[in-house]
């Protein structure tokens, strides 16, 4: 398939289930949208993560009732630094949609979505313990891959791939 | 995970006695630490440690060109390099807007198959063995040195095989090969059957498997399930049919869906599996395009050996390639697969230079595992074996 221009205009994809239910739930809570390689991405405003989750969870056309992966990209040395990357599946409609939140370095804290997918507990220990990312509200926000004593979050860009630290 | 040797879990009452199993231990397939809270012999609470086989591999593939992360990822679930090989592929081929060639792709579905059946066959003779049923350990893994034959005769190497490359197959598959993978397809319906015979209907299996372990459709969704965790919980979902990738579309399979949520329900989904893939290996052989199995990319496939001998503009492509890879448009995607064990995913993302900006995987294992303290608590802790092998967990695909 040759490669199309991503579309950005969120006009043009309203009738994707999931950006017309959080258009209609709260259109202010989402930043932008874009269209790329076939998939949807939605950014979020970081308050509204955990709402926004949980519209989609419940949403009755078609409920995004799977979270399939939560992880994290670093943007170093670019502000905001982080975005937490959520990819959802409705299992009943198999679509499938990715919900992005941008942090700051200085503060980068976002609040948990276990009591939506219990799921997320260890996703969101391992992007805690890989890149610095702080959950709140999650039950065991301890280090799952590197030792309890570890220093630093490996998979932050400003951390060397080999070498001494 | 915790390194240092003290068990942090406190017991609630002085009834309960805390418990360690692993990460030595022959039962958890690889090094899995389970904190078990028992009382008597009943489970109250079970807590995975993990993170013993942690190699990074999500950092080292930032550092590498895009063609060099593929013998990476065979490092992952090493029991289905293939199918991580295929779903890396898949996705930096998306990033690329590169078509490949049907033979390509049949191959890949071929190879892929077989590659389950590999792995299936790894989890029956293991689960059955930590059950007790000493017999099908030694049949399947006959079955599997046939598969690793074939593995060896395509990509020259019998576990890390690499045999799917950006834009297409490593190689050409030699002279006679079609015609083994027909014989071991002819003849493998039959040694399943002998599985079956030592197991399905053998009342000590039954009796160590039926109503053990159970996990019910919600927590299975809830938990991140994938795979055969979630079908043997009676929710039909696969990739290989709802989202078909690399021609699945081409092919007929059933999806064996079972609404029981045991140990029992999830080894029948799997055998039923064996059965579904050697007919699609069938189907694979028999409708076999011709053609190439690259992609037309000069810039991105590296050219044939032949070639780069007589024409000036294969070495150059060549010479390029292999000291400064190739450009991949900005953007990300998340390819999502039907590994043995669930849903595989990688989610590449490209800044447009010619390594990969973050490579994440999504382990079917890391989130089948979180359902294991689920389908324990509140049973004897016997049965927690019963449970390890049911989800059939892989190390190196968890810790990644």
């Amino acid at each position: 398939m040759p490669l199309t221009p991503p579309i950005t205009d969120v006009e043009q994809l309203k009738s994707h289930p999931a950006l017309a239910r959080l258009l209609a739930w709260n259109a202010v809570m989402v930043q932008a949208a874009k269209f790329d390689r076939e998939e949807l991405t939605i950014w979020i405003e970081k308050e509204a993560i955990l709402d926004a989750c949980a519209i989609l969870r419940d949403s009755a056309d078609c409920p995004f009732n799977y979270l399939c992966d939560l992880t994290a990209v670093d943007w170093y040395p670019s502000e905001p630094r982080f975005e937490v990357v959520y990819h959802l599946l409705s299992i009943a409609k198999k679509e499938r949609v990715r919900l992005k939140v941008r942090l700051d370095g200085a503060s980068a804290a976002i609040e948990s979505v276990t009591p939506i997918w219990p799921s997320a507990n260890f996703y969101e220990r391992e992007v805690f313990d890989l890149f610095g990312v702080r959950f709140s509200g999650h039950p065991n926000l301890k280090r799952i891959m590197m030792p309890d004593d570890w220093e630093g979050h490996p998979l932050r860009k400003d951390y060397p791939v080999e070498g001494y630290r | 995970m915790a390194q240092s040797p003290i068990v942090t879990a406190q017991p609630d009452q002085d009834s309960t006695l805390v418990l360690n199993m692993g990460p030595q231990h022959p039962s958890t397939h690889g090094v899995l630490r389970l904190i078990l809270e028992i009382d008597g012999e009943t489970v109250v609470r079970l807590r995975p440690e993990i993170g013993y086989l942690h190699t990074g591999i999500e950092k080292t593939c930032e550092a590498k060109f895009y063609q060099q992360v593929v013998p990476l990822t065979d490092r992952i679930d090493y029991l289905c390099p293939m199918t991580n090989n295929l779903c890396y592929c898949l996705a930096v081929e998306k990033l690329l807007g590169l078509e490949i060639p049907p033979k390509a792709q049949w191959m890949r579905v071929m190879m892929n198959e077989l590659t389950r059946i590999n792995s299936h066959l790894v989890w029956l003779g293991t689960h059955a063995m930590d059950i007790g049923a000493f017999t099908v350990f030694l049949y399947c893994f006959r079955e599997r040195e046939d598969i690793l034959r074939l593995f060896e005769m395509v990509s020259g190497q019998r576990m890390m095989t690499s045999y799917f490359r950006i834009g297409g197959l490593a190689l050409e598959p030699p002279l006679g090969f079609f015609e083994k993978v027909k014989k071991f397809a002819d003849r493998f319906p039959g040694n399943v059957d002998e599985y079956e015979n030592l197991l399905t209907g053998n009342p000590i299996f039954m009796m160590r498997t039926k109503g053990v372990a159970y996990l019910s459709q919600e927590d299975a969704i809830a938990l991140g399930a994938s795979g055969p965790t979630l079908r043997g919980s009676g929710i039909d979902i696969d990739l290989r049919r709802d989202a078909p990738y690399t021609g699945y579309e081409n092919f007929k399979f059933n999806v064996p869906v079972r609404s029981e949520g045991d140990v029992f329900a999830r080894y029948l989904c799997r055998v039923q599996e064996l059965r579904e893939s050697i007919g699609m290996v069938q189907q694979a052989l028999a409708g076999m395009p011709e053609g190439p199995v690259k992609a037309d990319a000069p810039k991105v496939v590296l050219p044939d050996r032949e070639k780069m001998k007589t024409q000036m503009e294969a070495l150059i492509y060549h010479f390029k390639i292999i000291t400064e890879g190739f450009a991949v448009p900005a953007g990300e995607v998340y390819q999502a697969i039907e590994s043995p064990r669930g849903e595989m995913g990688y989610y590449v993302v490209s800044d447009g230079t010619a390594k990969p900006y973050r490579v994440h995987m999504r382990a079917p294992s890391y989130a089948n595992l979180q359902t294991l303290s689920r389908m324990c608590e509140g049973q004897l802790i016997a049965d927690v074996i019963a449970a390890i092998g049911s989800i059939d967990v892989i190390l190196g695909d968890i810790d990644r």
